[in-house]
């Protein structure tokens, strides 16, 4: 903590007051909402609501239908986050390991950082046009029938190709000043002690990334779980229909196509306590970073 | 200018951590004060407290004759040179000069007279438009010090400001800041760690320890007379030795020997209690040869380990104890063992040469060895 | 160690083309005609409709109601990125004044305040917080799009962060100079933070250019349509029709990447610098 420090009555209310209040009316209250409203259920009329307790949690639940989502949910974050990191730390390593043109690969990999997702999205649904996309065309050498917003699974690959080619270049910033940030000398040290690069990287490099890695992984589960909204809600042309959704993009159906308020907060809230896990984890881990770092 | 006055200053950390403890002084006008003591002595705390950066648990300050407890740093009429300069990195030299007398309404011609002043004192003229960042380091502490000279303070106050540089350019501005002091008679109080720029620097030396004043004194009486064995290893390079000593037979004798007889070492007897910690400076041996030892003084056998030359003279490391191949027994491993001699810079010694020496009676320095006071004689 | 790497070059060209020939493509084939594309696929090639279509999207209206340029949109975007860094500068480096150099009581609880908003991003929370805007009367503003993603403390932080490592002989050293809370943070900590608050503004920029599910809520009225979220409204137009204007739709998404992608290639160095440094 620092020292020396101001002692002044009110300025510093003054100061936090823009803050704290855009902060409660935004934040807090709407968060409040959210969970009194999945304990009630909303006439469809408009005549108040019923407070029903936990039903809207066992309706939401119960259903196959959001079960599925769940699943899917899980499986997309676990596979765009994956690829995501791994194809942005082998670039990072190489782009660490080249002597020449190491800033010039930098800046060609690191501005996609600064694509929106549904542009990312609509760019990627003419790569994948029926008509038009280049990639139907590659699969089809392949003899794949690719039909993505009529097939599943065809409308999830492009989802995952999508969201993994807009990921890269984040995760290619921190893990290239990550590898950047590991001393000289160390790297010098290893480069005695072990003949085998593979190995230096194994038993040397990743043990020191792994602070990155770590914030990464967290920070790409939540990028998959909600950032991705635009990419979805562009991908399926805004026609869900049978196509993959993800849990965010169910309770926005539900809130706003549906109408149903009570099973969108209920969602929310399940939501919330999914994020609040991940963040916490990322919490201690800061926390750990503070005290050992 | 100002006197400065401390009564009974304390200050206790919320946690409880007392760090410093009642600490009482006058400082003269114009006098030059250095607090001197290892890292966390309370010596930094306590010039804080004098600026006004940090708070007083109790007790008084008075600069003039203001007391000053609860007034602003900015209305304490000091300045100060920070360790790290504390220069604003985004403001050219001159504003950075400037700032403090622009915020206190000082006229422009005034602040102008005052910069180009201090600017030419200091030679810094040729740098006013720069920024920090493009300056050296001894260029950057000379605006540090021109920030506190425009000022035209009652006081100076100075945190550790040479330790950022070289060994050289310390020196250098060591000599600079006495010279500046003196022909603008501001009252100072600087801090530091290094006894050596405190020694060279002070009109009166302050050696802090563990919270409270362990001697108050100029250097020279520091040196020559420390109050206790803390001042008397930390004022001087090398430190003092410090050797326990139990008296038998009438005279003094390594603790760590059990026999009268073969003693490597007798001192002085001082008649009073069975033992104390015996003190001598490294400078103040003569070898037995050309001094035989008299009635009182110090007569020493040692066995050489290392000869460390510096130039001027050499330093010799040995241990106390002439027959260590022999009977053994004599050399233990307690530091007290083990002695600094100062040797001529011609001295050949080699390791493991047996060699005696002896220091006068007036050279000699006793100190209890509980309380690690100094015994008066 | 200083061996030239092939392969290595190679895998980072691979990478570098990925990344970046689908814009390519993207963009060559926006300026070709329509019909062209759907016969052909998409361009590799520059076409010579570039100024037609380009021109045209920028000034023909469209939409639903026919009423909204992307001259428009791209006005709504500017003021939806700068007012939205802008804003979370202020606010953010205000509170974290407040919070870093001011002995308050209740630091702690302020703290965790603010700092819970990071716990609980803006979708898991969209419908009640549609319902507060709405019912502040906030739908279809510019206060409506930008105010509520503000809530939220990722600016607070980095400015702590920052704030914390300014060396504290600064705040010391500019006490005893007369400097109170007020011009001390005007004079000396604002200037010291000029490299943060770029970084910053180019980060928030990008993340308020780039909004899509709260511009797609809060504004159903087209004058305040911004590029991204009309993106949706490109969908709606392009199903069903029989040749779609894929040029116009390129177009459009070459115009809402450009700005963002500019500042963030322009000013690389200190946004990099920003996100890595502060954002752990």
């Amino acid at each position: 903590m620092k020292r020396a420090q101001f002692s002044s009555p009110l300025l510093p209310y003054f100061l936090l007051a823009p803050q704290l209040a855009i902060i409660f009316i935004f934040f807090y209250w709407p968060s409040a909402q959210a969970i009194q409203s999945s304990f009630y259920i909303e006439d469809p009329f408009g005549f108040g609501a019923t407070f029903v307790g936990l039903e809207n949690y066992t309706t939401v639940l119960g259903s196959s239908e959001y079960l599925r989502i769940a699943q899917f949910t899980l499986v997309f974050t676990l596979i765009v986050t994956f690829l995501s990191l791994s194809i942005a730390l082998v670039l990072a390593v190489k782009a660490d390991a080249v002597l020449t043109g190491a800033s010039t690969y930098r800046s060609l990999l690191m501005w996609v950082y600064a694509i929106a997702p549904p542009v990312a999205g609509l760019m990627g649904i003419m790569f994948f046009d029926q008509h038009i996309g280049p990639l139907v065309d590659l699969a089809a050498l392949f003899g794949w029938d690719m039909r993505v917003g009529v097939n599943y699974y065809d409308t999830a690959f492009a989802m995952v190709v999508i969201a993994v080619w807009k990921q890269i270049p984040y995760n290619f910033i921190f893990f290239l000043s990550g590898l950047q940030a590991i001393p000289k000398h160390l790297r010098e040290a290893a480069a005695i002690d072990c003949r085998s690069e593979l190995r230096r990287f194994w038993t040397v490099t990743l043990p020191m990334l792994a602070p990155t890695a770590f914030f990464l992984l967290i920070i790409n589960m939540t990028y998959a779980l909600f950032d991705t909204f635009g990419i979805i809600d562009v991908v399926t042309r805004n026609e869900p229909a049978n196509n993959p959704l993800t849990l965010v993009y169910k309770v926005y159906l539900d809130g706003f196509r549906s109408n149903d308020l009570g099973g969108s907060s209920a969602q929310s809230v399940i939501l919330m306590i999914v994020v609040l896990v991940l963040t916490m984890a990322q919490f201690r881990f800061i926390e750990r970073r503070v005290h050992y770092g | 200018m100002a006197t400065i006055s401390l009564e009974e200053v304390r200050k206790i950390y919320a946690g409880g951590v007392e760090a410093v403890k009642s600490v009482s002084m006058d400082i003269a006008d114009g006098e030059f004060i250095v607090l001197v003591g290892p890292s966390g002595c309370g010596k930094s705390t306590l010039l804080r407290m004098i600026a006004g950066l940090e708070e007083i648990s109790s007790g008084t300050i008075s600069i003039g004759d203001r007391v000053v407890n609860r007034i602003d740093p900015a209305d304490r009429d000091i300045a100060m040179v920070f360790q790290n300069y504390a220069l604003y990195p985004h403001m050219s030299v001159y504003n950075n000069l400037a700032y403090g007398l622009r915020n206190r309404g000082v006229p422009k011609d005034e602040i102008d007279r005052r910069v180009k002043e201090a600017a030419r004192i200091l030679e810094i003229g040729a740098f006013l438009e720069r920024k920090p960042k493009a300056l050296s380091g001894g260029q950057r502490q000379r605006v540090a010090m021109g920030r506190a000279i425009v000022r035209e303070p009652a006081a100076f106050l100075f945190d550790e400001p040479l330790s950022n540089l070289d060994a050289k350019l310390r020196v250098q501005m060591r000599v600079e800041i006495k010279r500046l002091q003196k022909s603008l008679g501001t009252t100072s109080v600087y801090v530091t760690h290094d006894q050596l720029e405190a020694m060279t620097l002070a009109d009166r030396l302050v050696v802090l320890n563990g919270g409270a004043i362990e001697q108050i004194g100029d250097p020279i009486s520091v040196y020559e007379q420390p109050a206790s064995t803390f001042v008397a290893s930390f004022i001087g390079s090398p430190a003092m030795n410090l050797i326990p000593v139990s008296v038998r037979d009438g005279r003094a004798t390594l603790d760590s020997e059990t026999a009268a007889g073969g003693s490597s070492l007798s001192g002085p007897d001082l008649g009073n209690g069975t033992g104390y910690t015996l003190g001598v400076r490294p400078e103040h041996f003569v070898p037995a040869s050309e001094r035989p030892a008299g009635p009182g003084d110090l007569s020493l056998t040692v066995t050489t380990t290392v000869l460390e030359p510096v130039g001027a003279e050499s330093y010799l490391y040995a241990s106390i104890g002439g027959d260590s191949g022999a009977t053994g027994a004599t050399v233990t491993n307690s530091s007290a063992a083990h002695v600094v001699i100062r040797v001529p810079a011609a001295a050949r010694h080699q390791p493991g040469e047996v060699l005696s020496f002896t220091a006068t009676a007036d050279r000699l320095h006793a100190f209890d060895k509980t309380t690690g006071k100094r015994i008066p004689r | 160690m200083s061996r030239f790497k092939p392969l290595d070059h190679l895998i980072l060209m691979l990478g570098a083309f990925i990344m970046i020939a689908p814009v390519v493509m993207a963009f060559l084939t926006s300026t070709h005609s329509a019909v062209a594309i759907h016969q052909n696929g998409l361009m590799l090639s520059l076409g010579d409709e570039f100024l037609s279509t380009y021109g045209k999207v920028l000034t023909h209206k469209g939409g639903f109601t026919g009423q909204v340029t992307g001259m428009t949109m791209l006005m709504n975007s500017l003021i939806l990125g700068v007012g939205f860094a802008v804003g979370k500068i202020i606010l953010s480096m205000l509170a974290a004044y407040a919070l870093v150099y001011f002995r308050l009581p209740l630091a702690s609880l302020f703290f965790w305040i603010i700092f819970t908003t990071l716990l609980l991003p803006l979708e898991v929370r969209i419908l009640p917080s549609y319902e507060v805007v709405q019912g502040l009367g906030m739908l279809n503003s510019y206060s409506g799009l930008i105010v509520p993603l503000l809530a939220s403390a990722t600016g607070t932080f980095y400015f702590r962060q920052f704030f914390r490592s300014v060396p504290e002989e600064l705040v010391e050293a500019a006490r005893i100079d007369g400097a109170g809370p007020v011009r001390f943070f005007l004079d000396i900590l604002v200037p010291t933070s000029r490299t943060m608050i770029a970084a910053i503004f180019i980060i928030m920029f990008v993340y308020g250019w780039n909004q899509y599910l709260w511009p797609t809520l809060m504004t159903n009225d087209e004058g305040y349509y911004t590029l991204v979220r009309g993106i949706k409204t490109i969908l709606l137009a392009w199903i069903g029709s029989n040749i779609p204007e894929y040029n116009e739709a390129f177009a459009l998404t070459i115009l809402a990447m450009l700005p963002p992608v500019l500042i963030v290639v322009v000013f690389q160095s200190w946004f990099i610098k920003g996100l890595t440094e502060s954002d752990k």
